[in-house]
């Protein structure tokens, strides 16, 4: 079978890559680029462990062909710190021990970064609504909910 | 999965011709949220996969004259940031935003939804109270269809080889007019509807001068209720003509018996959510802003 030739940008930077046409861009971002940040939790879009964003739009990454990605700017939990500074999300998450397994972590702080993008006042139901789609087994969702209001909260005083 | 073709489309036509090309075989991606699953789980095995999002009017919303086209693939969340669209059709939009979580809303689009032909879909009750028009291309020539008209059944429509969903249009209406979609589910959010019902009305003071109602999840396909269109209209929406109204969404529903609802369940709640759904769309018909559904994050 022929493989596909694609060029995208993942967290900045251009990459390319040889895919089949069935491959998806979880099973690329893990197997081939080496990028084991995005778990497959179901990968049937149900849990958002694999979630990422493709030209800024929250998505699973096990619900979209690794071809569909030509052109496209993919970013990923692999791109959330910069160097060693981590994302203030991230820093939260630790704090507040927003996480125990962490297996659906990646996804819980990709999709917290593009809601805050958005809105950064959002009321807890808006976030619980946000992350409905990120399933996590471990900490009952209140300590993830309380992490992104106070991030949110601190984005809000920084930017006075 | 073995030997797929990828082939992204460049204009309606092209993605017409490779459905035609492929001889059955071919699969419209839009979003992937039920492609993709149903690959997966080894219930359809594509020969060619034909992208259509980067054809402008498929991933698109252009109003002419009050008129609103959405483009069949454009993503569910692009719908519900649109605010013009959410201000005329707000029923249309909450319903649409109501499929699957913000992931999926950003992929899932309303022609996929229509096009995989569950007789729960969210968005599809809200589209027939509409009156939205299916515009479909086939190889040769373009047709259109009453959304009522596509689904003939649970996965079925009414395409034929080679013709594809291009867009959905929703009509101009007075101003006077509004529309709403409620749906039940045992959860507050990520769940399949047991019963859903799209209302829209136009209004002429207390008195509503045209109504129509799409009743989801209680029969094979969405159900247009004209029965219940007739009960509202010419009305006050008092009490009367809603019992009747709502009567006629219950004799309308022939619903499957299951662990999500049963039949009685089913058929009572279609009245229910008919009267509410009704009220608010009454209420946005007058000026009044109304959330349906306790939401969102955009």
């Amino acid at each position: 079978m022929a493989k596909i030739h694609v060029t995208t940008t993942i967290n900045g930077a251009p990459t390319e890559f040889l895919c089949d046409p069935s491959q998806t861009l979880l099973d690329v971002l893990r197997d081939q680029l080496g990028l084991t940040g995005s778990k497959e939790g179901c990968g049937s879009g149900d849990c958002g462990a694999c979630s990422v964003t493709v030209d800024g739009r929250l998505v699973c990454s096990c619900l979209v062909l690794a071809p569909e990605t030509e052109g496209a700017k993919v970013e990923t939990i692999e791109g959330m710190a910069k160097g060693d500074k981590l994302h203030p999300l991230q820093k939260k998450f630790v704090e507040m021990a927003a996480l125990q397994c962490g297996i659906c972590t990646p996804g819980f702080l990709i999709a917290s970064r593009a809601l805050l993008e958005r809105n950064n006042n959002p009321t807890e139901t808006e976030i619980r609504y946000w992350l409905a789609g990120n399933l996590c087994r471990c900490t009952g969702y209140d300590k993830i909910i309380h992490a992104v209001m106070q991030v949110a909260a601190e984005m809000r005083e920084s930017a006075k | 999965m073995t030997d797929i073709q990828f082939k992204v489309a460049k204009t309606v036509r092209e993605a017409a011709s490779l459905m035609a090309a492929a001889k059955g075989k071919g699969r419209i991606l839009a979003g992937g949220t039920d492609l993709l699953v149903q690959m997966k789980a080894g219930m359809v095995t594509p020969g060619t996969i034909i992208d259509v999002k980067k054809i402008p009017e498929m991933v698109s919303i252009t109003e002419t004259k009050g008129s609103y086209r959405i483009g069949a693939a454009t993503p569910a969340a692009v719908i519900g940031e649109h605010k013009k669209l959410r201000k005329a059709w707000p029923g249309v939009v909450e319903a649409i935003n109501l499929i699957g979580s913000t992931q999926v809303q950003g992929r899932a689009s309303a022609g996929g939804t229509l096009c995989n032909a569950s007789p729960a879909a969210d968005s599809v009750p809200a589209l027939v109270a509409a009156g939205a028009i299916v515009t479909i291309q086939g190889p040769k020539t373009r047709r259109t269809v009453p959304v009522e008209k596509f689904n003939t059944g649970p996965g079925k429509t009414i395409l034929k080889a080679g013709e594809i969903v291009v867009s959905l249009t929703l009509p101009a209406r007075p101003k006077t007019s509004g529309d709403a979609y409620l749906r039940l589910i045992p959860r507050t959010e990520m769940d399949i509807a047991v019963v859903g019902v799209g209302v829209s009305l136009t209004m002429k003071g207390d008195t509503c001068v045209s109504a129509r109602v799409g009743l989801g999840a209680v029969a094979p396909t969405v159900l247009l209720v004209e029965a219940a269109a007739k009960a509202l209209t010419g009305s006050k929406l008092d009490a009367k003509a809603l019992d009747a109204a709502a009567n006629a969404c219950s004799a309308a529903c022939r619903p499957i018996d299951d662990k999500r609802g049963t039949i009685r369940y089913r058929t009572k709640i279609a009245g229910v959510l008919l009267r509410r759904a009704t009220a608010i769309a009454a209420d946005r018909a007058k000026g009044i802003s109304r959330p349906a559904h306790s939401q969102q994050g955009h």
